[in-house]
């Protein structure tokens, strides 16, 4: 039998040693219809067929493989390609997921969205989902993301979104997380908990990455059409673990391509200035499932910190544990100033505003395409775009000017 | 025969709890001799953690007074020795996955046993994923108690009642914990369908707070877990003041429970 990574979670929702559904008892019987649920629909026809339908007339499927073909003559190494997520409706990835799911919502008769979100990406995602289906929408973000976030916080609301700001802990997207959870555990009757990243407690990760899996295979497909061979490296952003295992799990098994996922270095690797979990955090029980997790030494949850609002997280999502334990994929981190860097390159040689999270990914993505011999080729997931991001940029570049 | 089965064999059992080191440790132990001295017939000790999924505002704002102190595994545990040195109600050590985890199964529950710990409820371990820490537990002649809800099926409730030892946890209301003025109106009779189904004995929490809801329950448990209701006098009263106001209490909710 061949050996393949592609079909994990195992029936219990691990990935190797990582996953599982460490939540209250209240939350089992809810998590197990999901996955009873997602299992009867995700491959009879007409679910994929509305689902297809939706990613290409409502989402903008398939996105273009781009040639950054002045980038790459400036760095002067390996053939650069940009998968351009970005250039989804609502400026993210995110979306692949929020259609999914919401058809899923509606398959189990539920009508009350809730969705916690980071940098807003996923929540406005999710509030266009809600919006075309005709259902309601809370959606809990961190009050400290709501403040650097504004202009998606006006976003959701415009899409008839309710946001409800979260205070307690670090006022981040870990607090918005643990808020969705208490959300749904105190409403399982009527409420879907459409969670947006491909992490927390089982069938959430499996659940994610699929609807994101169309992003490696169309890139693959692109690629092949492109250049009639598969990439050398493809690099991705890391906070979640949405973007990159939706662009990764297609080339899991071709031993030749070199995955790179990148963390926020944030500041600097000390506590409470970065997230980088995989450079800074140890094996723990997070928000539903066993993973790589920043925390003390007595186990409490650390705060993190990143110019990306979206990278800003604690745990990851527990496929990457498994990628990073088993060598499949390289786990680094850049920190704020080189996401920095890697944002403004990308407008000017390219004409295109990456999101910060993504300008995590395009710093490391240059710096390496420069080491690699002209002959080779980069793929960098553009999971966004970076409109939203502007008033923190200029805030950081005139701080240094 | 364990401790904690023996009381709640001998009466219906009034449990409250208490989030350690809120504020501090010194006032975690007084408070833990006063609600033994007042009537509690099981202390229900939390320990903080930043990240309470299962815990609504009340207690989230406890764990932050808790951590607010730089909060030890070890430094609670002499609590609990110093605790055992005058006193011999038991202790139920409430807390989520992490903490524990990060110890190490072996390591803390040899460290909660010989501190005098009698039992340990972990919220986010279902029994489906408790295997390593039950071995532990047992290993350490350490309790466990796990919960069962409203949305808890039979083949599980099963599963549940094979993982406990000492008795299942009933939680009252689909939610986060905290003081609500209504319970369920199918309660009653849920927990007598429970006791049939069940070996071990059952004790209820979750939204109750009053003499007049402990009341109702004890009738159809074995006993009565009062948490929220209690931290909030945390949130009120400090020093000796919040020891006369845990004492009132704890009397009015331990004579409901054992009326």
């Amino acid at each position: 039998m061949s050996q393949t990574l592609r079909n994990l979670p195992d029936h219990k929702g691990y990935f190797g040693e990582y996953g599982g559904r460490f939540v209250p008892d209240t939350l089992i019987e809810p998590l197990a219809e999901l996955e009873r649920a997602y299992a009867e629909i995700k491959d009879t026809p007409a679910f994929q067929n509305e689902l297809n339908g939706l990613l290409k007339n409502f989402v903008g499927r398939e996105t273009p493989l781009y040639f950054a073909e002045r980038l790459t003559r400036e760095t002067g190494g390996a053939k650069i390609y940009l998968k351009r997520e970005d250039l989804t409706h609502t400026g993210a990835h995110k979306i692949n997921n929020a259609v999914g799911q919401i058809l899923l919502a509606r398959h189990m008769g539920k009508r009350r969205i809730i969705a916690e979100t980071g940098a807003g990406q996923h929540g406005v995602a999710t509030a266009a989902a809600a919006a075309k289906m005709g259902m309601t929408c809370r959606v809990y973000m961190g009050a400290e993301d709501m403040k650097r976030q504004t202009p998606n916080v006006f976003r959701m609301r415009l899409l008839g979104a309710e946001v409800v700001g979260v205070e307690s802990g670090s006022a981040t997207l870990k607090d918005a997380v643990s808020e969705a959870m208490r959300d749904w555990v105190t409403n399982i009757h009527d409420t879907y908990y459409l969670l947006g990243s491909a992490l927390g407690p089982h069938p959430y990760p499996m659940i994610v990455r699929d609807f994101h899996k169309v992003i490696g295979a169309e890139a693959r497909a692109q690629i092949m059409t492109a250049e009639n061979r598969l990439p050398d490296e493809v690099v991705a952003c890391l906070g979640g673990g949405s973007n990159a295992i939706g662009i990764f799990h297609e080339f899991l098994d071709d031993a030749d391509v070199a995955l790179t996922a990148v963390e926020a270095g944030g500041t600097e690797i000390a506590p409470g200035h970065h997230a980088a979990r995989f450079s800074g955090g140890r094996a723990g029980i997070f928000q539903g499932m066993k993973t790589f997790v920043l925390q003390s030494g007595e186990g409490q949850i650390q705060l993190t910190d990143s110019i990306s609002a979206g990278l800003d997280y604690a745990g990851v999502g527990p496929e990457h544990a498994n990628l990073m334990q088993l060598g499949r994929a390289k786990y680094l981190y850049v920190h704020d100033s080189a996401a920095l860097e890697g944002f403004q390159k990308l407008a000017h040689f390219e004409g295109i505003i990456p999101a910060l999270e993504s300008s995590h990914a395009m710093a490391y993505g240059l710096r390496r395409a420069a080491e690699m011999s002209k002959n080779k080729i980069i793929l960098i997931n553009l999971s966004g775009r970076g409109d939203k991001d502007l008033s923190i940029v200029m805030e950081a570049l005139n701080v240094k000017n | 025969m364990s401790k904690i089965k023996n009381i709640i064999g001998a009466r219906k059992a009034f449990i409250p709890y208490i989030t350690a080191a809120d504020p501090d440790l010194a006032t975690t132990l007084a408070a833990m001799k006063m609600l033994a001295d007042a009537g509690a017939d099981i202390i229900e000790l939390g320990i903080p953690f930043t990240d309470p999924i299962a815990d609504g505002p009340t207690i989230q704002k406890a764990t932050e007074r808790a951590l607010k102190n730089d909060f030890r595994m070890p430094d609670m545990f002499d609590v609990v020795r110093q605790f055992r040195a005058s006193h011999a109600t038991p202790v139920l050590l409430m807390t989520y996955a992490n903490p524990v985890f990060s110890m190490g199964y072996d390591k803390f529950c040899a460290g909660a046993a010989a501190a005098g710990v009698n039992a340990v409820l972990i919220t986010d371990l279902p029994p489906e994923e408790a295997c390593a820490f039950r071995g532990a537990a047992h290993e350490n002649n350490l309790g466990t108690v796990f919960l069962c809800s409203p949305t808890t099926t039979p083949e599980r409730l099963k599963l549940i009642d094979q993982a406990a030892t000492e008795f299942v946890y009933y939680i009252a209301h689909a939610g986060v914990t905290g003081v609500r003025t209504d319970l369920p109106t199918d309660v009653a009779e849920k927990l007598q369908k429970l006791k049939s189904q069940l070996q071990n004995k059952l004790c209820v929490g979750f939204g109750v707070s009053t003499p007049e809801q402990a009341r109702a329950l004890s009738a159809h448990a074995d006993g009565v877990i009062v948490g929220s209701a209690v931290v909030k006098l945390f949130e009120k009263y400090q020093c000796d003041e919040l020891l006369v106001q845990l004492k009132s209490f704890t009397q009015k909710m331990a004579e409901a429970v054992h009326a």
